[in-house]
């Protein structure tokens, strides 16, 4: 039985897969998969979508069975597990979308389904006794709320936190992070693989996928690399490299190699000067996007990048300050107004806000330009397929059909989606946040090519990131926010990461010595 | 048509040759003339009620705006001696200037459509009573509507509700179903922030829409004073935002917005009205009216969605067995 808990036996793994295999209907998800996870070990796993992590996830939640093969928890062997069972055997899941109760605290949201009752007719919630139990879960865990505080308040690495508060509350022995990070800025992620580490310190081992493989590099002992349902690599720690890493998701080398703009800085396409938004009503925030450039917008969630990116396009109200489009003074009232000038943004929310998961491909690129698909008034289905095929075939658009439901997309592709719609509207300014979100590596290339091509094509291009690599690899300038300001603007010359962080945290650049 | 649509109507017709078989009088031109103005008289709101329900929203207070605009389109012509189509027209313009109240309310100052549909029910329902201080408004010649009759009127046997409902519904159809408009309440019902960054005037939208309504109410609240001949502001239209509602529903409508059809809100009106008019004829207490009605609608909608869920699943366990799939793996 699994009562080795107090036991010292640091030789015996606490997970050990061997020969795990599953198979869809025409599609091997895992062939033959093999892992060994030690007490206090953090794995790295990374791999592009479809290489079987998120099978391997299903199994270990019990979710799904493997076909054969083996799962051995502390020493017991299993066929398969059921969620309750891979619970008890202490494997917790942290999602990349949190699984709380924002309108609920703290210690409710650890406890939930779980609450300490007081007994009597009631049975009413021990809500003393549930914020007592939660406190010291927290402590280890470094946190700096309380209880108490309402879910809603905290940030999402502290709402990352309580969701690991709640794995050390059920004894978890296994915390398994889905993409903990891609939602996380800068500093926020420090503080996770701080948290990590203090897992590690306590024997829990900890499982961490991600797309963002600096964070890998820092945070794991050893990565697995998945493609096609097979271990294709295995790194130990002093050989997790990023190239590394890159070369066998893909089977090829691939970096976020920067591509120079063809035809130079040009003419001053869209100036903002002097914005206030709602986050900073007190605070000035100007730039200049330049035809042909790629300006990469850095900066910590929260220092108001994606509200001057609102205000640009017209869906957030301007407090004050002035856009001008080609030394034209504009007015923007609302999103109609940005479109007919042709500044388009490709939203952070790409499922909330850039495209109708349940509308076909056809009709989302139609959709803001609609008028131009219709014969008085009324929508021609032939004409949104032509555009709809075009873009297709131009932007690569992975799908069965132009009349395929959009949701049915993979993530890369349902960005495309977003971007053709825009594409096919002759822009002048178009705005990225963060484009590559949740996008596995090689659809991520295939963003930044169009980006490029776009600039090429005389757009001026603004791209909202808080992934490092992207933003070094991809801008032709970088302009750092912080707080409701522009902090500094760094030329090619003077990118590092370093620079971008000290920027994004009000600090001044060093003096190059 | 789809599936949904011919199942309803597959529906009316049983439904039509149960009742003639118990009471052939079902069929008779009388009672299929009388059940014919109704489905007129109802369904151009219901039509109306389906362009809200498209954008998520609601409209609650159709039945107290029947009231208003009928007391006020009785009294005008009746007791003030306005010219009718002088009447007609106050009447229209104050319906379709409550719907931009409406839409304005909900779209400008983010109020949420139950509550300023709600307020609208009580407030209007009070008015009307107020304004004739609860007397019955009536016409003062009697049964005759001297330049009024051809609102009752028959053509071909078909009353002239029928001809309007059916030159709405065209209208409406192709609004709702070809023109760009109708693709942006679509939109906006599935999805409206979505819509909104994709430049479309989601606020302009969806105000039209309550206007529609609103519109097509007035229409109805003229031919429903007609029809009634006076209009008792306590009990007229009472209920009938409901009736619309359920109509919408059991065409196929989702209260979340952004599915629906105009066939579907004209065959669900239809339905209504021979589950009304099967009460009378089969010698069901009229009293239970309403229960026959809610259990109709309750039945419909769950064998609706199970016979749904029933179909995703064999159609996900025949793929399964059968034709070879590549599983791309959620992320």
């Amino acid at each position: 039985m699994l009562d080795s808990r107090d036991q010292e036996a640091p030789a015996r793994p606490f997970l050990k897969l061997s020969a795990v295999r599953k198979t869809y209907p025409g599609v091997v998800a895992l062939a033959g998969f093999d892992m060994l996870v030690g007490p206090g070990e953090v794995i790295g796993l990374v791999g592009e979508n479809g290489a079987g992590k998120s099978t391997l996830m299903k199994i270990l939640g019990g979710v799904t069975a493997p076909d054969s093969g083996t799962i051995e928890i502390d020493g017991a062997p299993y066929a398969g597990l059921s969620v309750g069972g891979s619970m008890k055997a202490g494997i917790a899941f942290v999602h990349q979308e949190l699984n709380l109760f924002d309108n609920l605290d703290v210690a409710a949201n650890v406890y939930i389904g779980r609450e300490p009752r007081r007994g009597g007719v009631l049975n009413l919630v021990d809500e003393k006794q549930m914020r007592a139990d939660v406190l010291p879960y927290l402590k280890r865990l470094g946190a700096n709320f309380a209880p108490n505080t309402p879910v809603a308040k905290l940030s999402l690495a502290q709402q990352q936190m309580v969701e690991i508060a709640k794995a050390l509350s059920v004894n978890a022995r296994l915390v398994i992070l889905d993409e903990p990070t891609s939602s996380l800025p800068l500093a926020e992620t420090d503080k996770l693989l701080e948290v990590i580490a203090g897992l590690k310190a306590e024997g829990i081992a900890v499982i961490f996928i991600s797309h963002r493989l600096h964070e890998i590099e820092r945070a794991s002992d050893r990565v697995l690399v998945l493609r096609d349902g097979v271990l294709v690599g295995e790194l130990a720690k002093a050989e997790i490299d990023h190239d590394r890493m890159v070369k066998l998701m893909i089977g090829r080398d691939l970096k976020v190699a920067y591509a120079a703009p063809k035809l130079g800085k040009g003419e001053v396409v869209l100036a903002a000067r002097g914005i206030r938004t709602a986050a900073y009503p007190t605070r000035d925030v100007g730039l200049e996007l330049h035809a042909g450039e790629i300006l990469g917008l850095a900066g910590l969630v929260g220092s108001g990048r994606t509200e001057l990116a609102r205000v640009l396009f017209g869906v957030d109200p301007l407090y004050a300050g002035t856009v001008t489009l080609n030394g034209e003074p504009v007015t923007l009232r609302n999103a109609s107004d940005a479109v007919e000038r042709g500044i388009f943004l490709v939203p952070e929310d790409r499922k909330g806000e850039g495209i109708l998961l349940d509308l076909p491909i056809s009709e989302n690129i139609s959709l803001p330009d609609l008028d131009a698909y219709a014969r008085s008034g009324l929508v021609v289905p032939a004409l949104e397929r032509v555009q709809a095929e075009q873009s297709r075939a131009e932007l690569g658009i992975k799908a069965p059909t132009v009349t395929t439901r959009t949701g049915s997309l993979s993530g890369g592709n349902q960005q495309k989606v977003v971007l053709a719609k825009w594409l096919a509207m002759q822009p002048k300014v178009l705005i990225f946040d963060e484009p590559t979100r949740g996008i596995d590596v090689g659809a991520k290339a295939e963003i930044y090519r169009l980006m490029r091509g776009l600039a090429d094509a005389g757009v001026a291009v603004l791209m909202i990131s808080s992934d490092m690599e992207e933003v070094i690899g991809v801008s032709d300038r970088i302009a750092v926010m912080h707080e409701g300001r522009i902090s500094g603007l760094l030329g090619r010359a003077e990118f590092s990461e370093e620079n971008v962080l000290r920027l994004a945290v009000g600090k001044p650049l060093r003096q190059a010595g | 048509m789809n599936k949904k649509d011919l199942g309803l109507l597959a529906l009316i017709v049983v439904v039509g040759f149960v009742v003639y078989l118990r009471n052939p009088a079902f069929l008779g031109p009388q009672n299929l003339a009388n059940t014919a103005n109704l489905i007129g008289l109802f369904g151009l709101f219901a039509i109306g009620q389906g362009f809200v329900i498209i954008t998520g929203g609601i409209e609650l207070s159709a039945g107290s705006m029947i009231a208003l605009l009928g007391v006020l389109f009785v009294d005008l012509v009746g007791a003030k001696g306005v010219p009718w189509p002088i009447a007609f027209a106050i009447v229209m313009v104050l319906g379709l200037a409550l719907g931009l109240a409406h839409g304005l309310l909900i779209t400008k100052l983010k109020m949420q459509p139950f509550v300023v549909t709600l307020c609208g029910l009580l407030i209007y329902r009070g008015v009307a009573r107020g304004y004739t201080a609860d007397a019955t408004a009536g016409f003062p010649f009697g049964s005759e509507y001297p330049g009024l009759d051809f609102f009752v009127a028959r053509i071909g046997g078909i009353p002239v509700s029928v001809y309007v409902l059916a030159v709405v519904a065209v209208i409406a159809w192709f609004t709702l179903h070809r023109s760009v408009f109708g693709r942006y309440l679509f939109a906006i019902g599935k999805n409206e922030e979505a819509a909104r960054f994709s430049g479309i005037r989601t606020d302009v939208v969806v105000t039209s829409a309550y206007v529609i309504c609103a519109g097509l109410t007035a229409l109805a609240a003229i031919f429903f004073a007609m029809y009634t001949r006076s209009v008792q502001p306590s009990s007229q239209g009472n209920f009938y935002e409901l009736y619309a509602i359920a109509a919408a529903v059991l065409g196929g409508f989702s209260l979340r917005g952004g599915e629906g059809s105009i066939v579907g809100v004209i065959l669900g009106t239809i339905l209504l009205q021979e589950l009304q008019n099967l009460v009378n004829l089969l010698g069901i207490p009229s009293s239970l009216n309403f229960a026959v009605m809610g259990g109709v609608i309750l039945i419909g909608v769950l064998v609706d969605q199970q016979w749904g869920v029933f179909r995703a699943r064999r159609r996900i366990a025949e793929a399964a067995s059968v034709r070879e799939e590549r599983i791309v793996s959620s992320e």
